[in-house]
């Protein structure tokens, strides 16, 4: 009996730790699987080539250019939407916000996280864009700032949550300390929770950048599709196509093996480096904050 | 001269409430809109025969039955693999690891599993299940795709949901000769159930919305029947959106908006279950 209590404990044991392992494993073999499939791009096109402005595989023109500014400019523009609207509702739920208020906000931004974002570019199409077109007086709504809009929106919750966490952990008593040398409730907000609260923040706005980045679906239903270098402020009103869009829009049609579907693994690449970047220079913004604030208390 | 800066503190203070306020409403409203536009458009379509019937002349007559079905499939297929492999890694991480170089590495590849690009997650899928395992564009591919995909979710809910158990749950389980594993499943797991729930719903409603990691994994354009094995491709709600509003020419507006509408209630019927899920257990915790 002892016993064998004994080995099923051990067998479940070794089963959770190699479970815990399993995420270092997982990102192993994703990094694995696009290098094996997108470094043979360099057998077959050279740096300069992959580095060009023109993308039109279907003559083996395989720029990548266009593709990156084009994810570059959905990006920019999601991010100045993403931005003010997510830190000012955080702040308003945090800070200003009744509580029934947000009990009900919260679920809500939340909901807005869980919507598929094919939803959204369904939308998009059939909403968003025919007005776009109406209003700006474009020749076509399926552009850049149709999908730097949609995008704001897809990176809002990312933004709201970790802002309202980070404010949301600022000691109260730094509030009741600037209350009572008199300040207002709105000038502690900016002179004191939020400063104290800034490198959260900041964590929230890199992970709602790097969830813009790698939104697929909305962006490649609603930006027009057209691999053209944007390099200009203007290109936001006219059609682009981004990295995310490209791979999903071309590698059901690719023969596998084929230069393109090497390129189109080698976008991947990138993309996973992009995300790895962001992601470690956001949970390395909040190891820093924890180390000051350690300083701070001991 | 004091009162007039007393004022203009307060009038700030007011413009700052009100733009603060604005913007928070600017942000809620259109969510809520959505979902009440589509509810709108969308419920004219939905009847008996959509709901239950297969679609025929090329998509733009009939139901929508292989997308839901395939949609139910894939969402348990997802669970299969990622519910026990998330809730075993959240157990490691909140009971037996301790801060070691090894466990920060596990949290920084956490961290990135869930910053990765879902298009990118369709490219592993590919190379690996698809091509390398053989598995062929199927459902089995297509949930082992989402399973990794989730799991960072149900990992950090779950791992949040099982430090917030107190330490004293722990120390009087071990006192009275109950062994780690022991304490674990019947005190710690017991305790935790509601948020590991929540968490196991949230990661699991986010697979059922997604796209791009089933395009070229296990999405089927349209198949005439129900799949039969785990090795079959299928048809899936987000991805016949996707073909109805941009691949099929002259599709009558009112089955896209169903499709959409069918898609949105079965992914907030998810939501609304963790979120009930969560605040009924918040309420009746004593600790």
């Amino acid at each position: 009996m002892e016993k064998s209590l004994n080995w099923h404990e051990f067998v479940i044991t070794r089963l959770i730790k190699a479970s815990g392992y399993s995420a270092i494993l997982f990102v192993a073999l994703i990094f694995f699987f696009l290098v094996r499939e997108g470094v043979p791009t360099f057998a077959d096109t050279d740096l300069a080539a992959l580095f060009s402005v023109r993308w039109y595989p279907i003559e083996s023109h395989f720029g990548i250019l266009p593709l990156i500014t084009g994810s570059l400019i959905v990006t920019f523009g999601a991010t100045i939407v993403a931005v003010p609207f997510g830190i000012g509702t955080a702040v308003y739920i945090s800070e200003i916000a009744p509580r029934w208020m947000r009990e009900i906000l919260k679920p809500l931004v939340e909901l807005l996280g869980g919507l598929p974002s094919v939803v959204l570019g369904f939308l998009g199409i059939l909403v968003l864009s025919p007005n776009l077109r109406v209003l700006l007086d474009l020749p076509t709504g399926l552009t850049a700032l149709a999908g730097s809009l949609l995008l704001g929106g897809i990176a809002v919750p990312t933004v709201v949550s970790v802002a309202e966490d980070a404010l949301d952990a600022v000691p109260r008593a730094y509030r009741e300390g600037a209350w009572a040398l008199g300040a207002t409730r709105w000038q502690t907000i900016w002179r004191v929770t939020f400063p104290a609260a800034r490198s959260g923040v900041l964590t929230g706005i890199m992970l709602g950048v790097g969830r813009a980045i790698g939104e697929t679906m909305t962006v490649m239903m609603v930006t027009g599709n057209a691999p053209v270098l944007a390099l200009k402020l203007g290109s936001i009103f006219s059609p682009v196509r981004t990295m995310t869009a490209t791979i999903a829009a071309e590698m059901g049609e690719v023969a596998s093996g084929s230069t393109h579907y090497h390129v189109l693994f080698f976008i991947g690449m990138v993309l996973f480096l992009i995300s790895l970047g962001v992601n470690v220079a956001a949970s390395s913004v909040v190891f820093r904050a924890k180390k000051r604030a350690e300083r701070i208390l001991s | 001269m004091k009162s007039v800066l007393t004022i203009n503190r307060h009038l700030g203070q007011r413009i700052g409430f009100t733009a603060i306020t604005l913007m928070a409403i600017a942000t809620v409203v259109p969510i809520v809109a959505v979902v009440i536009y589509i509810l709108i458009q969308g419920l004219p379509a939905i009847s008996l025969e959509f709901l239950t019937g297969f679609p025929h002349d090329g998509m733009r007559a009939g139901g929508i039955l292989p997308a839901i079905i395939g949609t139910i499939y894939l969402t348990v297929g997802t669970a299969v693999f990622s519910v026990p492999l998330g809730i075993a890694a959240a157990i490691y991480l909140s009971e037996y690891a301790s801060d070691t170089p090894l466990t920060r590495t596990i949290r920084i590849a956490i961290i990135n599993l869930a910053g990765i690009p879902s298009v990118v997650y369709g490219l592993f899928g590919l190379g690996l299940f698809v091509l390398f395992l053989n598995f062929g564009t199927s459902i089995l591919a297509a949930s082992l795709t989402l399973s990794i995909m989730t799991l960072p979710v149900i990992i950090s809910t779950a791992e949040e949901s099982l430090r917030s158990v107190p330490q004293a749950f722990r120390t009087v389980s071990i006192s009275l000769g109950a062994t780690r594993w022991q304490t674990i499943r019947r005190i710690i797991l017991k305790e935790a159930l509601p948020g590991i729930l929540t968490g196991v719903i949230l990661g699991l409603e986010r697979a059922a919305g997604e796209t791009a990691p089933i395009l070229f994994t296990g999405a089927a354009f349209f198949l005439p029947r129900l799949p039969h094995s785990p090795f079959d491709a299928t048809m899936a709600l987000p991805y016949h959106l996707f073909v109805i509003s941009t691949q099929v020419p002259e599709m009558p507006i009112q089955i896209q908006y169903g499709t959409a509408l069918v898609l949105l209630v079965f992914v907030l019927t998810m939501n609304l279950v963790a979120t009930v899920i969560r605040s009924r257990a918040r309420a009746r915790r004593q600790w």
